[in-house]
C-alpha cells in the first residue's frame, strides 16, 4: 500500500516538473528529484504513525478490553484477568474466535469485535488522509524554482542521522532495561546482601512456609567463579597468544605470517557453542582422568576444563591486537636496537615490548572482558554449583552461568529469582564497560604517542 | 667468557624464537584438536541401520480408514513371526523395543502415500532405535557385565539373529539432513534448526544492513564534529565489545516483556542479533568509505556533484565489496551466537520446521545446546555431526566473504 502509493506520487511529481520544463525556464533541480521530494513526503508520515501505532498497539488493546473484562459476568483473581486479556488481544482480529471464547457473551463478542474493526479503520483512515494531506501540500509546492535536491538530501541526511543514533538508543535500552529490573530485584533483596553475600541458592520454593522460602542471593561465588575461570582462561591465552604475535611480528617471513594469521583468527570464528561442547565432552572428562591418574579428585565440570577451553578462544583475541601494536612501534627504535649488536630476543623484550606494553596491556583487557563475559563455553562446561573456592579443579559458576539458568525455561517475569538475573546482568555490563574504555583509552593515548 | 656470554645469548635467542613458535603451533593445533575430535565422534550420526519387516495387510478389513489401521500392531507381528519361539510378554514387549517408536509413523505414512498396498504383503524398512543401532555401529561392549550397558544379553542375541537373516541394512541416515528436532535420536535431525537459523540470520541482514551501511555514511561524510557524533562513536566501539548475553537481557526486556512480542520466534531473534551485529557493520563500512581515495570525492565536488551524490554515485560503489565483505563476516558471527537466543526462548523442543518469522523456531547452533544437554548417547554423534555442519556453512560463508574480497576488491 505505502510503496504503492510512494511510487505513484513519485511519478506525479516527477510529471509535474518535466511538464513545467517543457513551457519554462529550466529547472533548478532534476525531475527525479521533484519526484522523490512529493514521494518522500507521502510515505514518511504515514509510516512514522504506523510505528506509532505498533509500539502503542497493546495499550490501546488493553483500552478496549478491560470495559469488557470488567462487564464480565464471571468472577475472576488477578491473574485470571491477565491471562483472558492476553487470550483477548490474541484473537481480536477473529470474530468467530470471539464468539467462541468462554468469557464474552455473543453481543458483548460482536460489540468487542465492532469496536475493534472500527479502530483499525480509524487508524487505516488516519493513515491514508495523512498521506494524502501532506502528498498535496508538498505537490502545490513544487515550481520550477523549487529546490527539491536540497530537500531531499535533507530528508535523507535526517533519516540517516536517526539510524546513527540507533546504536546509542540500544545502549539507553540496554542500560535502562538493566536498571529498573535491578531496581525491582533490590525491592526484594537486599543491595549489601546482593553484593556482599557469600551464598548463592536462588531456588525460591513454590509455597511461602517452606524452609528456605526466599532463597539468598549473595553474589560473591558468582564473582569469584567467574574471576577463576577467567583466569584460568588468561594463564593460557596470554603466553600462547603474546609469543605467537611476537613470532609473527617479528620472525616470520611475510608469506607464513600470510596463512599462519587466518589459522588463528579462525580460532575466533568458531561458534563457543562448538568450544562448550568441545569442553564438556572431551577436555572435561579428559582433565578428570589426568587429576585421578595423579590421585587428585577432579569434578567433571571442573573450573579448569572450561577455563582452559575457553583460554584457547582467546588466544587469536590477545595476539591479533599485541601483533598489530608491535608492528605499529617505529623501524627505527628496533633498528636501532639490532645496530647496538642486541639480539632479536633482546630486542623484543628490552625495546618493542616495553614501547608497545600499554597497547598490549589493552589488548589483554579486551581478552579479559571477552572472557568474563564468555557465556556458552561456562554453560555447558562449568558447573551450576556456587562454589566459594580458589581451586581450579572444583565445580564452580559463573555469572553468565545464572544468568541463564535463572532466565531459561517459563517463569513469572516478577519473582525476584528472574530479576537477579537482570542485577547481575548489570553488574556484568559495568565491568565489561569499565574494561573496555580502560583498553580504549590506552590504545587513543598510544596511537597518539606514535603518531 | 665473553665468548661464553655471547653463546648464551644465542641460546636464549634461539629458546625465545622457538616459545614462539611452539605457542603458534600448540593454538594452530588446538584447531585440528577440535575439528577432528568433532568429526570422529560424529560418524556415528551418519548412517542408521535398519531392519526390514514383511507387512501383511492381507487380511486389513475393508472398512477401517487408513487412519484407525493398528500400524503399531502391524509391525509388532511381523517383528514377533521371525521369533516364534518368544511366548512371554515381557519378552515380547522388550523385543518390540528393539526399533523406533516412529516407525508405525513411518508407515501410516507410507500407506497414505501408497494406499494400493493395503490388502497386500510387501516389504519395509524400519530404523532401529538409538541403543541398537549403536550396538551394530560397534559402540556396546558385550564384555561389560549386563547391568552396566544399555544392550542386554537377550537384545544382544535377537540383534545378532536379525543380523545372521540378512533383514538388517546400513542406510546412509536421510533424518539426520531432513527431519526437525526429536526426543528420538534415530529420527532426530537438524533440518528444522537450520532453517529457523536461516529466517534469523535473514531477519537480521534486512534490519542491520540498511541501518549499519547509512550510519556510517553519516557519520562519516555527513556529521558534523560534535559532542553528540563524538559520543554516537564511542557508543559504537563500545556496543561491539558488549558482550552477547546482555543483548539477550535486552530482547528479553525490551521486545518480549515491553512491546510484548512472542517468545521462540525468528523475528525477535534477529532483532536482538541485528543490534548486536549493527556496530560490526558501521565499523567495516566506515572503513571500507576511508579507504575510498579522497581524490575521488574531490573530483566529484569539483564537477558540481552535492554531498549526497558523491556518496551514492562515487563512494558507496566503490566501497561496496568492503561493505559487503564486513557484512557477511557479521552476520557469519551472528550466525554462530547461540547465548542471547537462549534468553529469548529459542532453545524450546521443537519438531515442526519453521515456516515464518512468527513461527517458533531454534537456531542451529542453539540445537547444538539442546542436544548437548540431552542424556541419549546417539545424541553425542548427532551434537557432533550438527557442530561439523554449522563450521562447514561458517566456513563457506567466511569462504565467499573472501572471494568477494579477492575479486571485487579496488587496489587504488
Amino acid at each position: 500500500m505505502i510503496a504503492a502509493s510512494g511510487l505513484l506520487s513519485f511519478k506525479l511529481g516527477k510529471r509535474r516538473a518535466r511538464s513545467q520544463l517543457e513551457n519554462n525556464e529550466p529547472l533548478r533541480s532534476m525531475p527525479i528529484y521533484h519526484g522523490l521530494y512529493v514521494s518522500l513526503w507521502t510515505i514518511l508520515p504515514p509510516i512514522f504513525l504506523l510505528i506509532l501505532f505498533l509500539i502503542f498497539k497493546n495499550n490501546i488493546l488493553d483500552y478496549l478490553i478491560t470495559p469488557f473484562i470488567s462487564a464480565s459476568t464471571i468472577t475472576m483473581g488477578l491473574d485470571e484477568v491477565i491471562y483472558v486479556k492476553n487470550s483477548l488481544m490474541n484473537n481480536i482480529s477473529n470474530l468467530n474466535n470471539l464468539i467462541d471464547s468462554d468469557f464474552l457473551s455473543k453481543e458483548m463478542a460482536y460489540s468487542l469485535y465492532g469496536k475493534y474493526s472500527l479502530g483499525r479503520l480509524v487508524i487505516f483512515g488516519s493513515l491514508v488522509i495523512l498521506s494524502i494531506i501532506f502528498s498535496f501540500l508538498t505537490f502545490k509546492k513544487l515550481s520550477v524554482r523549487f529546490d527539491a535536491r536540497r530537500r531531499v538530501e535533507s530528508i535523507f541526511k535526517f533519516i540517516f542521522f536517526l539510524f546513527s543514533t540507533m546504536a546509542v538508543l540500544t545502549t539507553v535500552g540496554i542500560i535502562l532495561s538493566l536498571i529498573f529490573e535491578t531496581i525491582r530485584f533490590f525491592s526484594h533483596v537486599g543491595f549489601f546482601e546482593f553484593i556482599f553475600g557469600t551464598h548463592w541458592s536462588p531456588q525460591t520454593s513454590i509455597r511461602e512456609d517452606q524452609v528456605g522460602s526466599s532463597g539468598s542471593f549473595g553474589a560473591i561465588p558468582l564473582f569469584t567463579g567467574t574471576l577463576l575461570i577467567t583466569a584460568v582462561a588468561m594463564s593460557i591465552a596470554a603466553p600462547l597468544g603474546l609469543y605467537s604475535a611476537i613470532f609473527l611480528s617479528q620472525y616470520a617471513k611475510p608469506r607464513t605470517r600470510d596463512w599462519l594469521k587466518p589459522i588463528l583468527e579462525i580460532l575466533a570464528g568458531i561458534p563457543t557453542v562448538v568450544y562448550g561442547f568441545f569442553a564438556a565432552l572431551t577436555v572435561g572428562p579428559f582433565v578428570r582422568s589426568c587429576g585421578e591418574y595423579l590421585g587428585l579428585t577432579v569434578a567433571t565440570e571442573s573450573a579448569l576444563a572450561a577455563g582452559a577451553v575457553m583460554g584457547v578462544m582467546i588466544i587469536p583475541y590477545v595476539s591479533s591486537l599485541s601483533d598489530d601494536v608491535m608492528s605499529a612501534v617505529p623501524v627505527s627504535l628496533r633498528d636501532g636496537s639490532l645496530a647496538l649488536g642486541a639480539t632479536k630476543a633482546e630486542t623484543v623484550k628490552k625495546v618493542i615490548f616495553p614501547a608497545a606494553l600499554p597497547g598490549i596491556v589493552s589488548a589483554l583487557l579486551l581478552a579479559i572482558s571477552r572472557a568474563i563475559g564468555e557465556t556458552m563455553i561456562v554453560v555447558m562446561a562449568a558447573g551450576l554449583a556456587a562454589n566459594l573456592t580458589a581451586n581450579p579443579l572444583s565445580a564452580v559458576t559463573t555469572v553468565t552461568v545464572q544468568i541463564v539458568t535463572l532466565l531459561v525455561g517459563d517463569q513469572e517475569f516478577d519473582s525476584a529469582k528472574t530479576l537477579a538475573a537482570f542485577a547481575l546482568g548489570l553488574m556484568l555490563f559495568a565491568i565489561t564497560l569499565v574494561l573496555n574504555i580502560f583498553a580504549m583509552i590506552i590504545v587513543r593515548r598510544y596511537r597518539e604517542r606514535y603518531e | 667468557m665473553s665468548n661464553q656470554n655471547f653463546q648464551k645469548r644465542h641460546r636464549a635467542e634461539k629458546r625465545f624464537k622457538a616459545y614462539g613458535l611452539i605457542s603458534l603451533v600448540v593454538a594452530a593445533s588446538m584447531l585440528a584438536v577440535i575439528i577432528g575430535s568433532m568429526a570422529y565422534k560424529a560418524i556415528p550420526a551418519f548412517n542408521n541401520y535398519t531392519l526390514n519387516l514383511e507387512i501383511d495387510m492381507s487380511n486389513q478389513s475393508t472398512n477401517s480408514t487408513i487412519e484407525d489401521i493398528n500400524y503399531r500392531g502391524l509391525l509388532r507381528d511381523s517383528l514377533f513371526s521371525l521369533f516364534p519361539e518368544i511366548e512371554d510378554r515381557s519378552k515380547k514387549r522388550k523385543l518390540s523395543k528393539l526399533i523406533s517408536s516412529s516407525s508405525s509413523y513411518n508407515l501410516q505414512d507410507f500407506i497414505i502415500e501408497n494406499p494400493s498396498y493395503i490388502n497386500k504383503k510387501f516389504y519395509f524398512n524400519v530404523l532401529f532405535t538409538d541403543d541398537s543401532d549403536l550396538f551394530y555401529k560397534g559402540y556396546v561392549d558385550t564384555s561389560l557385565p549386563e547391568s552396566e550397558r544399555r544392550i542386554d544379553d537377550d537384545e544382544v542375541l535377537w540383534l545378532e539373529y536379525l543380523y545372521s537373516l540378512g533383514r538388517v541394512k546400513n542406510k546412509i541416515s536421510s533424518n539426520l539432513f531432513l527431519n526437525g528436532d526429536s526426543r528420538e535420536p534415530e529420527v532426530a535431525g537438524f533440518f528444522g534448526a537450520t532453517i529457523g537459523s536461516l529466517i534469523t540470520i535473514f531477519v537480521t541482514l534486512i534490519l542491520s544492513f540498511p541501518v549499519g551501511v547509512f550510519t556510517a555514511i553519516y557519520l562519516e561524510n555527513f556529521a558534523v564534529k560534535n559532542r553528540l557524533t563524538d559520543f554516537i562513536e564511542v557508543n559504537i566501539n563500545n556496543l561491539a565489545a558488549v558482550p552477547s548475553i546482555i543483548f539477550g537481557l535486552l530482547g528479553l526486556a525490551v521486545f518480549i516483556n515491553f512491546f510484548g512480542m512472542p517468545r521462540s520466534v525468528p523475528l525477535v531473534g534477529g532483532l536482538v542479533l541485528s543490534l548486536m551485529t549493527l556496530p560490526t557493520i558501521i565499523i567495516t563500512t566506515r572503513s571500507a568509505l576511508q579507504s575510498v581515495p579522497p581524490s575521488i570525492r574531490e573530483a566529484a565536488l569539483a564537477m558540481g556533484a552535492s554531498e549526497m551524490q558523491v556518496v551514492f554515485h562515487h563512494l558507496l560503489p566503490a566501497a561496496l565489496p568492503g561493505i559487503f565483505t564486513g557484512t557477511i563476516i557479521g552476520l557469519a558471527r551472528a550466525f554462530g551466537e547461540s547465548a542471547p537466543l537462549l534468553l529469548i526462548g529459542m532453545v524450546a523442543f521443537i519438531v515442526d520446521i519453521p515456516g515464518s518469522i512468527s513461527d517458533p523456531a531454534t537456531a542451529l547452533p542453539v540445537q547444538i545446546y539442546i542436544w548437548a544437554d540431552s542424556p541419549e548417547r546417539a545424541f553425542v554423534a548427532k551434537t557432533s555431526a550438527a557442530t561439523l555442519i554449522l563450521i562447514g556453512l561458517l566456513v563457506i560463508i567466511n569462504l565467499v566473504a573472501v572471494i568477494l574480497r579477492k575479486r571485487y576488491e579496488v587496489k587504488w
